[in-house]
């Protein structure tokens, strides 16, 4: 596949800091079953124009992430704790009204099936212009024009007509692309898209996620990409973070989370995955084990009991009783040295994940 | 997963397209009618689900089918394990026509057939033991296996990877993964000779669908069972498959052993499909690639079909001819025995990436144009 | 659209007849003889066979079938009691009344009733279901809805007499139940009838507290409303344009259900104020074996709640556009 470079794509605008910095977040929710930790200490950064890609199997906090950063999680059962910063901008402490104005605006969200996500009882144009004449003051005429304008961007044929239509009436992947529409209609710094194509065929999620790739190119946006299947990430990710039980496990490049993976969930996932090139007749690697319960989460690393490296570990019982920490950077939270990753994936991982 | 597989009854044989013929379906059909009209309701039309195909699976061999939503899969499986009524088209199981066989001439049937469904969560009764579902199937068709009924579910428990303590649990127990463990042990209660696994795994996380799909091939090649693989996920299928077919809007487009079709593709369906997956690049080098190839738009509807190729709608090298005449699903040139195709300008048996890539979507093609 | 409508009167006035059918079955398989009621207290076989004969009850069953159907479309002037323009139900047993006449007197009475605590009851019971929705969890959330939860558990029967007596007979806060002609008097007709709207709509409003709350609170759920609110629309937009709009569905056919219901009849609310409607004149005709007040009254009751119905149904159309009308 001819890759799209997004490297040298847009110039950073003002302001060097990161786009989205969120530091030490924790979301708990209260449920009749006690409390349950959803996202326990997590910290990433996104610069603009380039996209993180979240890694993660349901459970892990992922989605929950997203949300608390739009603000969209229901006050009443959640306890937030941590800093979120948009453009310097805190968010967790933000009034309600400040978060009106940022969302749509300045960051926007596209869901997983757009089917559901779009409202049954009103055209599509005009939910795409709800946010435009809302954010930017527009009038109706001007807020159509520029709908128009967004639907024939993201491919959509006789944008004129096809606006008054109902969502019903448009096909699964068009539906998506009028979303990615409506997300990116007021032109916004941050776009997080949870899950985009999960719902949709393999040739259109193919289509959506070029059109996404050339519309970052256009608009500078930086994108927050969650999913939890890696070849998608491979595809449309500079940056990775794997996440599991509620925080992140290991952060990097692309290239260096996806050739020299570091963590043995890092691994596990790898493992377990069929490819379409991986060597024939060879059973998969699954993990052991199913995912814990967030309401009573295993102590030290939440990944041990699953995990078949840490007899490894010098120190008995060490990843029991001490959670391992996630650098900043390039890093990977586990009480393995680092000789002891490069060589396990080296000798032990990367045979197994053998090219066809 | 246990290592040491405890096989109760092994019926190995040779697997593969050359053994004899377990089950074969010719020009088979499926046309659900679309209710419509003034003043009294009547049928308008039709949406042709399952349009005409013909496939073969050996004793004891696995055989995928793949090909987005809309394209009649799931359909055809229903059809094989008659949850599903035939329009035409002739089902024939161990040399007996089951296309139109009734319940009573079905019974001895169905033990051999058995079902695996896609959600784990639906398909298990939730009012039932872990017990009750596995034993339910002995039961209706009165069989009473050695040792008693509920040793042999302690059995199946075993075979699944599941603990046989857990026989007296009801479903909600259980892990996602786990009560697809218990669809299996269920499917295989009646020792079946073919199991139809419609997405088996599409609901699971990744690291336990690998559990499930390793669970399904040892099941499939410890105890000779043949499996219809049922799955969007191209990886997937091309893991557990000995065979695939490629199907596109209720027709079989492509069809061969694993390899020509991931490797020597010729219809350009399977081209598109293949160049689609999106894969993570474990080497180093990023020399080589495969080709890009992006489509328009959906899947027409299924209720007015394309004329002559389906496929011509969305095809690149679509000419006259693709409209007027309908290509058959033949052994072209170049394509090794088995592997038939139906495409009138088939692509070159290979997937590496192209001088320039295909790029069909407006869209995609405005917004590159504009960079380049 | 149209098609819709022809298509379901049709099937209206199939079911109609099928009723109308059912119920002079049902009357003739009743031990009961009309005429016994009016033979009084001299009764012998000769003038019981008279009345037999007047009220055409010595004909066969069918036979008296076809002769209703005819009268029903045609009229009849046959009557002893004096001509009978169609829609001609004949002129009831007991009071030699015309049917039609009496069904259209009683009417006002019944509309008045139901649609007056009808809106009482929609204002009431959404407005605070809303609120409830709106700030759910609060105290105000508890209190709306343990009080929806004890009131609908109410009954009139219960709730008129209570009402009559401490309202009525022993404050004189308000005038005691009657039905006056609004076009003669306005305000004696809003005084007469506000004690009976209180009661039935203080249960009825409670039903739709609790409807409007808990399909509000399922709307807020649904994905299309996070995303207007991920659009950042504000809170009051995304609650009333959005979730609103789609809570309305359940709320729409409850109340088409209710208001069909209410309109044929609402016997038990009419009996305990003493109101003389349609629920009256059915427990009536029923008491008094009156074949003809009591057909009149079964289809009158039976096309209210179909015509509600078919009204219900083009309502989804305007709702919800994925809905076609065929």
């Amino acid at each position: 596949m001819t890759t799209l470079t997004k490297e040298a794509g847009v110039p950073s605008p003002a302001g060097a800091g990161p786009l989205l910095s969120v530091r030490d977040l924790h979301v708990s929710f209260k449920t009749e079953d006690g409390i349950v930790r959803a996202v326990d200490g997590l910290s990433f950064d996104l610069m603009r124009g380039r996209t993180l890609g979240i890694v993660g199997e349901s459970g892990s906090g992922k989605s929950v992430t997203n949300l608390t950063v739009l603000g969209l999680h229901n006050p009443m059962f959640t306890t937030v704790e941590g800093e979120i910063l948009l453009d310097g901008q805190e968010l967790t402490t933000a009034r309600e009204s400040e978060m009106e104005k940022l969302r749509g605006n300045k960051m926007a969200m596209i869901f997983q099936d757009p089917l559901t996500a779009l409202s049954p009882y009103y055209t599509v144009g005009r939910q795409i212009a709800e946010p435009y004449m809302k954010h930017n003051g527009a009038s109706k005429r001007a807020a159509w024009d520029r709908t128009v304008e967004m639907l024939g961007k993201v491919g959509i044929p006789h944008p004129k007509e096809r606006a008054k239509d109902y969502p019903h009436q448009f096909s699964g992947g068009m539906r998506q692309r009028a979303m990615i529409a409506m997300a990116l209609v007021c032109d916004p710094d941050l776009l997080i898209a949870d899950e985009p194509t999960t719902a949709l065929d393999v040739t259109v999620q193919a289509q959506i996620l070029d059109l996404l790739k050339d519309l970052q190119q256009e608009f500078g946006t930086g994108i927050v990409f969650i999913t939890h299947d890696l070849g998608v990430i491979a595809d449309m990710a500079d940056d990775i973070m794997v996440m599991y039980a509620g925080s992140a496990v290991e952060r990097g490049t692309v290239d260096e989370v996806l050739r020299s993976p570091q963590h043995p969930y890092t691994w596990g996932l790898l493992n377990s995955m069929p490819r379409i090139d991986s060597a024939l007749d060879t059973p998969l690697s699954p993990i052991p084990g199913t995912p814990p319960s967030l309401l009573n989460p295993p102590s030290g690393c939440r990944f041990h009991p699953r995990c078949t490296f840490q007899d490894r570990v010098s120190g008995s019982g060490r990843c029991a009783s001490e959670r391992p920490l996630l650098a900043p950077d390039r890093a990977s939270a586990c009480h393995l040295t680092a000789e002891q990753k490069r060589t396990i994936f080296i000798d032990e991982i990367k045979p197994r994940l053998g090219q066809g | 997963m246990k290592e040491d597989l405890v096989l109760p009854v092994p019926r190995q044989s040779d697997s593969g397209a050359d053994s004899e013929p377990l089950l074969e379906v010719s020009g088979l059909t499926k046309h659900f009618p679309v209710k419509g009209g003034f003043p009294i309701r009547r049928t308008v039309g039709h949406v042709q689900a399952v349009d005409g195909i013909d496939l073969t699976v050996g004793v004891g061999e696995s055989f995928g089918l793949v090909g987005e939503s809309g394209c009649g899969k799931s359909t055809t499986g229903r059809l094989i394990t008659r949850l599903l009524e035939p329009t035409s088209g002739k089902i024939t199981y161990r040399g007996r026509d089951i296309s139109h066989a009734s319940r009573a001439q079905l019974a001895p049937i169905r033990s051999e057939i058995q079902m695996i469904f896609q959600d784990p969560y639906s398909s298990l009764n939730p009012r039932q033991t872990v017990g009750r579902i596995i034993s339910n199937p002995m039961e209706i068709n009165g069989i009473e296996p050695e040792g008693g009924r509920e040793k042999r579910v302690r059995e199946l428990l075993e075979i699944v990877g599941l603990n046989p303590e857990h026989y007296n649990r009801f479903p909600h127990e259980f892990s996602g993964g786990q009560r697809q463990r218990i669809g299996v042990a269920r499917a295989l209660a009646l020792s079946p000779k073919l199991i139809v696994a419609d997405e088996p795994v599409s609901a699971l996380d990744v690291s336990i669908q690998a559990q499930v799909v390793n669970l399904l091939q040892e099941v499939q090649k410890e105890l000779g069972i043949a499996f219809l693989f049922i799955a969007h996920d191209l990886a997937v299928v091309r893991h557990f498959s000995q065979r695939v077919a490629v199907m596109y809007l209720g027709k079989i487009i492509e069809v061969g052993d694993r390899d020509s079709i991931y490797t020597r593709p010729r219809h350009p369906y399977t081209h598109a499909l293949l160049s689609a997956v999106p894969e993570v690049n474990l080497t180093d080098d990023d020399s080589a690639g495969r080709e890009r190839i992006r489509l328009a738009g959906d899947v027409p509807s299924p209720i007015s079909p394309p004329s002559g190729c389906r496929f011509r709608t969305r095809c690149w090298k679509a000419q006259d001819r693709c409209a007027t005449e309908e290509p058959p699903l033949i052994q072209i040139s170049g394509n090794h025995t088995g592997h038939l195709t139906a495409c009138h300008f088939p692509e070159e048996p290979t997937i590496e990436a192209r001088d320039e890539d295909i790029v069909l979507d407006p869209a995609l093609a405005a917004l590159e144009e504009g960079e380049n | 659209m149209l098609r819709f409508l022809v298509r379901r009167f049709l099937g209206a006035v199939v079911i109609l007849f099928l009723l109308s059918i059912v119920t002079f079955l049902m009357f003739f398989g009743m031990p009961r003889d009309p005429a016994l009621l009016m033979c009084g207290k001299t009764c012998n076989p000769q003038s019981l066979a008279n009345i037999h004969h007047v009220l055409g009850l010595d004909k066969s069953v069918p036979e008296q079938y076809w002769i209703f159907l005819h009268n029903l479309v045609t009229g009849s002037d046959q009557f002893a009691q004096g001509p009978c323009p169609a829609p001609c139900f004949g002129y009831s047993y007991h009071t030699n009344e015309q049917v039609w006449g009496t069904l259209m007197d009683r009417l006002p009475t019944t509309v008045s009733l139901t649609l007056g605590g009808a809106v009482c009851f929609l204002i009431v019971g959404l407005g605070t279901g809303l609120l409830a929705a709106w700030r759910r969890g609060t105290l105000i959330d508890k209190a709306a809805t343990a009080g929806a939860m004890v009131l609908s558990s109410m009954q009139i029967y219960f709730l008129g007499p209570l009402a009559l007596a401490i309202l009525v007979y022993q404050t004189h806060w308000f005038d005691k139940p009657a039905y006056n002609d609004f076009t003669a008097d306005p305000f004696t007709w809003f005084t007469g009838l506000i004690l009976p709207w209180v009661v039935l709509s203080t249960i009825f409003a409670a039903q739709y507290t609790r409807m409007a709350r808990s399909s509000m609170i399922e709307q807020l759920q649904e994905e299309h409303v996070r995303t207007a609110r991920a659009k950042g629309m504000s809170r009051q937009y995304v609650f009333f344009r959005y979730a609103w709009r789609g809570s309305l569905i359940p709320i729409v056919t409850i109340f088409g259900i209710d208001l069909g219901a209410l309109l044929g009849g609402a016997i038990i609310t009419e009996y305990t104020f003493s109101l003389p409607g349609l629920g009256q004149l059915a427990v009536q005709s029923v008491f008094f074996s009156d074949l003809p007040l009591l057909l009149g009254v079964m289809l009158f009751s039976a096309s209210m709640i179909l015509l509600f119905n078919i009204i219900v149904d083009a309502c989804y159309a305007f709702i919800d556009p994925r809905v076609r009308l065929a």
